[in-house]
């Protein structure tokens, strides 16, 4: 990409007869400003505070690395980093599953747009309706989930009020938020295999398991892996389904790190520690990253 | 399973007249077709159940929601969760019907909503459509180092930004205002300026220098040009731009604190805090949920087709 672009860009500046320079630059001033006071502005001023000691309204004092001592050996800090780590690895697992089965019943059944509108859905609603629908429709008492789990035999489950449950039904809740999503990223994905390969997988007399497992699944697995890349990076993030259903409770159980941090910044005006969260967090999100890309390799194709 | 051989599933998405060279044969229901179709039709269920769910509670009385908890039609059929969300009913008669009587006014809200999402959709999608006419078609010396810059800020996640820029909005004196919440997302994001940077990267040079020659500024070519050309992609952005700030709830909730700037996501999260905890107004809660999402269903419904052919891989890089 960057490779063309310099080539085709080098080839017409020699036939060009004006520079552009003045005006470029006037057309990227808005977008620079942005970029300058609301992305690189933030990221070191971000690093700086949690190096700080600062309650908003008094002189902001630096105190070194004490709030990341504090932080190693914060046990609400390690509770927030197994929680957040339990919601994702929830969310994301039942979700790729989901999706990918998604994805593949849309490409045999019905490819019409309607379909995939329908499935799309949830995903044009915010996190708060979702989470609000799921809050009644899973309420202890009134709830048609509880209803229906009574009427099947089973007995009531408190969803958002036990500390067992409320980390997996929030993950549950976003996979229905964000299933239908990721299913036509996959979907995407899927239109990109030859079809010549199933014709060759048919003749050889292949089950249609047999192609998923044999064909689908590994021709699939760079995009696969682009869509877990940008799936767990947006899990880490949670907040505001936790925000809305339990503010972190019952206790801790579900004070994902993002939600810790919202507390220590906005509820205890610790604006000092909530960036070296903060911080944490984005280290967490970076190491995930490089991890991932590694593992699943997915700037490599086996199409070729 | 030979009933799915017939349909490869491969062929472009729009079916009307496919162009087998044999003759198909109508294909027989096999055993793992209709299984499949069956898991389709029970995801889909449970995609769409929530929101006929969020209609009828939203137009039942809250009263009548104790007694019959699992009738499938509304119950006690009443406006009340409705008329509670846009402030028409007193007090005393919201009390009684199991509202919390706290003021609530969601069309101040949906305005507020709509006044961001709007401000902020056209400012962001015009500077990053300038922006990425300067790195697609002016030349300039360091406009590909210029452009790496740009997309490093891809790497910067957008939620460490939001405590430091809360800081910056503070110090500006705009906690509290539709401005404030406006601010960080009226000048561009990375993926906006290289998405369109990909079409306008696309479009012929030979009628832009046909108006150059007819002595168009460079300009007038991106205002004449380069924008009607691009109205399809510069639509798609627009609308998945207005979804996101719609929709968005952490950083308008960091900096409102009043009616004032309110916006509805907000205020649904207040409105579930402040509803009695012993008897929540569900009611009154789908209602006000159904107002939220309704404006986003209602834009889905006119562009389904663009925004569900704009999710592929562009998306995702």
């Amino acid at each position: 990409m960057a490779l063309a672009t310099t080539t085709r860009a080098g080839r017409e500046g020699r036939r060009r007869r004006r520079d552009d320079t003045r005006l470029a630059l006037a057309f990227i001033l808005p977008a620079t400003i942005g970029l300058v006071m609301f992305y690189f502005w933030p990221l070191l001023r971000g690093i700086y505070l949690s190096f700080t000691s600062w309650d908003l309204l008094s002189p902001v004092e630096f105190i070194g690395g004490d709030n990341y001592v504090r932080m190693v050996s914060d046990p609400v800090f390690w509770n927030a980093v197994r929680v957040t780590i339990q919601y994702v690895v929830i969310n994301i697992g039942v979700q790729t599953v989901v999706a990918l089965l998604l994805a593949v019943l849309m490409q045999r059944l019905s490819q019409s747009t309607l379909m995939r509108g329908l499935v799309l859905t949830p995903y044009l609603v915010s996190n708060v309706v979702a989470a609000l629908v799921f809050l009644w429709i899973l309420d202890f008492q009134l709830g048609i989930g509880n209803q229906l789990l009574e009427w099947i035999g089973l007995d009531r489950i408190g969803f958002f009020t036990t500390e067992a449950w409320a980390i997996p039904t929030i993950a549950l809740v976003n996979v229905w938020r964000h299933m239908g999503y990721t299913a036509l990223l996959i979907f995407a994905g899927l239109q990109t295999i030859p079809p010549t390969m199933y014709e060759a997988g048919r003749i050889d007399g292949a089950s249609e398991t047999r192609m998923f497992f044999g064909i689908t699944l590994p021709l699939l697995r760079p995009i696969l892996g682009l869509v877990l890349i940008v799936s767990v990076i947006g899990s880490f993030q949670v907040f505001d389904t936790v925000a809305v259903t339990t503010s972190g409770g019952p206790v801790d159980a579900s004070r994902v790190l993002q939600v810790y941090i919202y507390d220590k910044a906005f509820a205890q005006f610790d604006f000092g520690y909530a960036s070296a969260l903060s911080v944490a967090l984005l280290i967490i999100l970076m190491v995930v990253t490089f991890l991932q890309y590694r593992i699943t390799r997915a700037g490599q194709t086996d199409l070729s | 399973m030979t009933g799915m051989t017939a349909t490869t599933g491969l062929d472009p998405v729009q079916d009307e007249v496919r162009t087998t060279p044999e003759p198909r044969r109508r294909p027989r229901p096999t055993v793992g077709k209709v299984v499949a179709w069956v898991v389709m039709i029970v995801l889909l269920l449970i995609t769409l159940f929530p929101f006929y769910w969020m209609l009828r509670t939203a137009l039942s009385s809250n009263s009548a929601l104790y007694a019959n908890a699992t009738s499938l039609l509304p119950v006690d059929f009443s406006w009340g969760g409705f008329e509670r969300v846009f402030g028409l009913q007193t007090t005393e008669e919201a009390i009684a019907q199991g509202g919390s009587g706290a003021s609530i006014d969601f069309w101040l809200y949906l305005r507020n909503s709509v006044i961001v999402a709007t401000v902020v959709t056209a400012c962001q999608v015009f500077f990053s459509a300038m922006a990425a006419y300067a790195f697609s078609r002016l030349h300039w010396k360091g406009r590909n180092t210029v452009f790496s810059v740009f997309l490093l800020s891809l790497m910067v996640p957008v939620i460490f930004t939001l405590l430091p820029n809360f800081v910056l909005i503070r110090d500006l004196g705009l906690i509290d205002t539709l401005f404030g919440i406006m601010l960080p997302g009226l000048f561009m994001t990375p993926f906006a300026i290289f998405f369109l940077r990909q079409f306008f990267m696309n479009i012929s040079t030979e009628v832009e220098e046909a108006a150059l020659i007819d002595g168009a500024s460079k300009v007038r070519v991106f205002f004449s040009l380069i924008i009607p050309m691009s109205v399809g992609p510069i639509a798609t952005i627009s609308i998945l731009t207005y979804i996101g700030s719609w929709n968005d709830y952490f950083w308008p909730l960091m900096v409102s604190y009043t009616d004032e700037s309110r916006v509805l996501t907000v205020a649904l999260g207040n409105f579930n805090a402040q509803t009695p905890q012993t008897g929540p107004d569900w009611s009154g809660l789908m209602a006000a949920t159904l107002v939220a999402a309704l404006p986003m269903i209602a834009l889905f419904l006119v562009f389904a087709k663009r925004i569900v052919n704009s999710i592929g891989f562009s998306g995702i890089k």
